[in-house]
Parts: C-alpha cells; structure tokens; sequence
C-alpha cells in the first residue's frame, strides 16, 4: 500500500472528496518527538457522515486539524476534492479553509463582543461577496441551525448549545465542501449534544459531508460510517449499522434548566 | 477581500473593544502630549532666561578716558579729562555699529527732601541711556532732548532713594535739594536689584547731563561715554570705529598710545552663550527622554493588546483570512489610533503647556518641530508595535495561534 507514485494517487483521489495516504504527523515537544499519526490512510466520498473516536492522545484531533488544513502533516499524501494539499502555500491554504472547509470547534471559538450573525458574516468578510449577499447567507445559515430570532446575540447572551449552532452556521456559510467538527458536544450537557446532533443530522441528510471527533460512543451512534484511532493509526473502520434519529433520542431526554 | 471589507473588519474590531482602543489611544496621547508640552515649558524657560541674560545690557560698551600721569605717577583709568560731549556725538554719527550713545557725568551729594536726607551719586545722562540700559520708567516718564539741552533741573529717582525719601508717598511730582539745586522729580525707575558685584542699583538719581554738568559738578568734561552695539555680534566692529574715531579727534600720532579705554562685557557675553547651550541641551534631553518614556509607554500597550488577540488572529485564519488580511487590518487599527490619539495628544500637550505657563509665569512656545517630532514617532512606534505582533501571530499555523494562551 505504500510509496504509491503520484499518477496512482491521483487517480485514486479524484475519486474521493478526501483521499489521504500514510499520513504521519510528529511534533517536538522539548527535546523529545512525539508522534501523534503514524501512518493513516483515509477516504471519504460525497455526503457521508463520519464520527472518529479514540481515547485522548490517540491523534484524532491531530487528524481532524490535518483535515482543516489549520495544520500540516509531516509525511505524506492529503487530497481534497483531488487537490494536492501539501503543496499549496499559506494564501492557498486560507481560500480552502475559506471556501471548502467549515471548522466547528470544541469551544466555539466565537469573536467575543461580536453578534450573532456579525460571526456567521466571518468567513464571508474574506470574500468579495457584496455586503447584501453576506447578510442574507448569514441569516439563512442561522435559520438553518434554528437561530433565526436571535441574530443580534452576543455570544455572552447565548447558552452553550446556541453558541456552538453559531459556529456551525459559520461553518455552513460558504457552502463548503466539508464540515469538520472536533468533539462539537464535548463542552455541552447531553441533551445540548444531541440537539447538536439533530442538526448535524439535518444537514447531512441535506447533502453535506460531515466528520466529527467524538470520544462518546453515544454521540458516535449518531453517525453513519465510525472510525477508531489509537496510538496514531486507524484501529477499525466500519459502518454503523444502527444509526440512532437523533430527533427521537431528543424525546427521552427530560428537558433541563435552560442556561448552563 | 475588498478594501470596503478590510475596513469593516478593522473598524468592527476597534468597536468591539472600546476600553482596549481607549487605552491604546491613551498611550499615543500622553507619549505626543508629554512631549509638546515639555518643549513648550522648556522653550519658554529658555526665551525667559535669555530675556533676562539680556536685560543685563550684553551688548553695551563703556568708553573711559585714560589715566592721567603727573610727574610720573599715573592715576588709573578713567582720570584723564579729555572726554567731550562732541566725542559722544561724533559716535553717535560716525559709528555705523554704534545703536544708542549716552555721555555720562556723576555729581555726588547730599539730597534733601522735606525732612529727609540721603547720601547718592547724581547720574548725569542722555535720554538713550534707559534705552542702553534695558531700563523702564516705572512710573511718570524719561526727561526727553530738550531737557538735555536747556539744563532742565529734573530727575529721575530708584526705588532705594524713594523709599528712603519718600517712604510711603508718591515721589513724582516732589522737589528734591541736591547740593542745594532744586530737581523736580519727573520719574520713578523700575526696581532693577542688585548687579553682578552686589551694588544696589536702585540707589540711583538721573538727570540730564548737561544739568549735571552746568549746575552740579561744574566740570566740562564726561565721566564716561556709554554706548550700546546694534547687536552681541557687533561689538567688536563697534570697538574698532570708536578707537579709531577718538584716536582722530585726540589728534594721536600713530606711535601715541590710546588715551581712552573701551570696556565690553565679555565675561557676561560669556555667561550668556554658555547659558543659552546648557538651556538647549537640557531641551533635548528633556524632550528625547518624554519621547522615549512615551514610546516605551505605546509599544507595552501596543505589544500586549494585539498579543491578547493572538487567539482572534486564530479564529479569523481557521475561517479563511490570509496573512495579509490580518496584517492589514492590524495595520488600519494601529494606524486609526494612533492618528486619532496622535491628534488628541496634541491638543492634550498644548492645554497642558498652558495650564503650566499659567503657573510657572513665563510663555510656552509650541513649535511645528515639537509637533512633527512627537507626532511622528508615537505614529511610527504605534504602527511598528500593532504591526509586529500582529504579523509574528499571522505566521503561526492556525491551530497553533488558536491555542495561543
């Protein structure tokens, strides 16, 4: 499987919407090399659900970062949507983060003091889109997450859940090609984390291609395809057979306090 | 992006964090304000010392005649009788570096008024002595050209000799008895203090010299000539055309020495350049230490707000923007600031060099130099400061400024 040539890979990757090959990432922590992906291959296609789970230190997020091109691998073969990842520079990096990649973080990541929808506009600042369009995207997408009445809320004003449907209707706002969401529920309580779900679900059903890092088994249920990591490489890939509504969950849960 | 959107995204960030703005702004303000007005007040330090150094009379020469010798034993300058009004005139006409020509002569006596006396000299003089002297009329007015030339029995009086003739009255207007001659007093002089040798010279009378001449000492002849230079510079010139005018109305040969002496003030010349150096050199380095204390102020400010928003730069870049686009934006924030504090600064250094001027009693100058000075380096050191950070934070991986604490 390894040292494909180049004619081979990209035959293979024009095929898939993400195509990596042995992909190994080593940080220097001090003096000491750490190495977080020791070899992972990995493909998607158009509209699959994906959840990546694994104990902390297993290298998912790792993985997920790679994904995001927020960082680079340290060998080997990342394609998406048939483009050679490795060798774009800085400024090309930014327009696929820009317009194929929508990022959901663990802790929101929301500019604080900044409304709603002056978030969800982000993206789209660093477009020429007319300041119109930006607008009308940007509500859409929080309609889309269920915010449409609360587009002038800062973020302090929001409840966790609410915040993190912000940052996914910061994600979706450039129609990308791939929303990536690294542990989404793991700052929330369980019931936040499925209405969380129950979007995610929404969306893929809609055509969009997802893969979230969970360590939850619970919320891993809710995606199609689960892939689990361990000690930096891929331990099992299969698909979930029994993949839970997460809008029928959402009724056996008693609803908690508002306001985390 | 656009530049519309360059400038919504800085403008929204500014907004966004008005206290951070302010507080960023604040530095440019006291680094551009401390700097205008420390240069106002020391510029108006250094003006009001040279006015003084100047009113001691830097540019004035006295002319004395030379010393008298008989059977062999010279007397000292200033005891020959040669002297004469028309030398004084022929100064005043001949020198073109010569400003103002004074012939002085001196009576001393005892003075009467009412039921008082005092023991001073009478200082006979030209109406341009005050003028030489950097001296003003408190009080009632100079004798003018016509009393010089009808011997007017009139007088000017110091503060020393009123107070001890007319303690608590009102001088002008008054007879004094000098020698027995009545003078009216036409003038009160300006209190002056000591000189440099600690003589009170307030204990003084002026009258015209003529008067002086004809009623008192009776004695045709000048004490001395006082004359003023057009200027510091002239004084030199101003030495030459006198000697070698005297030399040819004394009739001396070539091989004769002077028979006249020409003093100048160098000693206080002196003084006076080495004063106005240290006064410049204490300038700079009052201004270059505000400039540095106020740079050092806007860079810490500088440096720690846009190294907080390290994580900003993070999230901005894991939602596309380019390096660029965080540098132009940091670029437009710092240059936005420090304009508006820039400018704010200015007017902040101008009020306070006023208030102090107010208090201190002496003027404040703000100079176009203080302005560009000041203004352009807190600019410089703004931008320099917002910039950096900003593009050390721009260089990062994304996840690496995302995880910035």
């Amino acid at each position: 499987m390894k040292n494909k040539n180049e004619k081979e890979l990209n035959y293979q990757a024009n095929g898939n919407l993400i195509y990596i090959n042995n992909l190994h990432k080593t940080y220097l922590l001090g003096e000491v090399e750490v190495h977080a992906l020791r070899g992972v291959d990995f493909e998607t296609t158009k509209g699959e659900f994906v959840a990546i789970m694994g104990a902390s230190g297993s290298g998912k997020s790792t993985f997920m970062n790679i994904l995001g091109c927020l960082d680079q691998q340290s060998k080997g073969d990342y394609y998406l949507e048939g483009i050679n990842v490795n060798k774009l520079t800085r400024d090309q990096l930014a327009v696929i983060r820009n317009k194929k990649v929508g990022f959901v973080f663990q802790g929101f990541n929301l500019l604080s003091r900044t409304s709603a929808i002056e978030n969800v506009e982000l993206p789209l600042l660093y477009t020429s889109i007319s300041s119109k369009e930006r607008k009308d995207r940007a509500v859409e997408a929080l309609n889309k997450v269920g915010l449409g009445d609360r587009i002038d809320h800062f973020p302090n004003q929001l409840s966790g859940g609410q915040q993190q449907r912000v940052a996914i209707a910061r994600a979706l706002v450039n129609n990308p090609s791939i929303v990536l969401a690294d542990e989404p529920t793991g700052n929330l309580d369980s019931r936040t984390s499925v209405e969380v779900m129950e979007i995610f679900q929404k969306l893929n059903d809609e055509g969009i291609t997802l893969i979230i890092v969970t360590h939850e088994p619970d919320i891993a249920g809710f995606a199609k395809r689960q892939v689990a990591f361990r000690d930096g490489k891929i331990r099992s890939d299969k698909l979930n057979m029994n993949v839970k509504d997460a809008s029928e969950v959402i009724k056996t849960i008693p609803v908690i306090e508002e306001g985390e | 992006m656009s530049t519309t959107n360059i400038f919504i995204v800085a403008f929204r960030a500014l907004q966004k964090n008005k206290m951070r703005s302010f507080l960023t702004m604040l530095g440019i303000i006291i680094g551009v304000g401390a700097v205008i007005a420390m240069l106002a007040i020391g510029q108006g330090a250094e003006y009001s010392v040279k006015e003084q150094i100047n009113a001691l009379g830097t540019n004035v020469l006295i002319i004395l005649p030379g010393s008298s010798s008989q059977s062999g034993i010279r007397t000292g300058a200033g005891t020959m009788t040669n002297l004469t009004e028309a030398d004084a005139q022929a100064i005043a006409n001949e020198c073109p570096d010569v400003a103002y020509v004074s012939p002085i002569s001196m009576a001393g006596g005892q003075i009467i008024a009412g039921n008082l006396n005092w023991f001073t000299a009478v200082t006979g003089c030209g109406v341009d002595y005050l003028t030489i002297r950097k001296w003003d009329v408190a009080y009632g007015e100079n004798f003018d050209e016509q009393d010089v030339k009808a011997n007017s029995k009139v007088c000017l009086i110091g503060q020393t000799v009123a107070d001890n003739l007319f303690p608590g009255q009102d001088p002008v207007g008054q007879t004094i008895r000098i020698r027995n001659v009545p003078f009216k007093i036409i003038g009160l002089l300006a209190k002056k203090g000591q000189n440099a040798m600690g003589q009170d010279q307030d204990d003084i009378i002026l009258a015209p010299y003529t008067t002086v001449l004809v009623r008192l000492s009776r004695f045709p002849y000048l004490r001395q000539i006082l004359v003023s230079a057009v200027s510091e510079k002239a004084i030199p010139a101003a030495k030459t055309e006198i000697g070698q005018l005297l030399r040819q109305r004394h009739k001396l040969q070539p091989f004769d020495a002077d028979d006249f002496t020409i003093r100048d003030q160098t000693d206080l010349v002196n003084t006076a350049t080495q004063t106005s150096q240290i006064l410049t050199i204490l300038l700079a380095s009052i201004a270059s230490v505000s400039l540095i204390v106020g740079g050092i102020g806007i860079m810490n400010i500088m440096l720690v707000s846009v190294t907080e928003r390290t994580r900003e730069i993070g999230i901005r870049m894991s939602v596309g923007a380019r390096g660029r686009d965080i540098l132009t934006q940091f670029l437009i924030e710092a240059l936005v600031l420090s304009l508006i504090g820039g400018i704010i600064g200015i007017f902040f250094g101008a009020a306070t060099s006023k208030v102090i001027s107010g208090f201190a009693e002496w003027p404040t100058f703000i100079t176009p130099f203080s302005i560009i000075l000041s203004f352009g380096f807190s600019i410089l050191i703004g931008i320099f400061f917002g910039f950096y950070p900003a593009r050390k934070a721009a260089m990062l991986n994304p996840i690496d400024a995302l995880r910035y604490e």
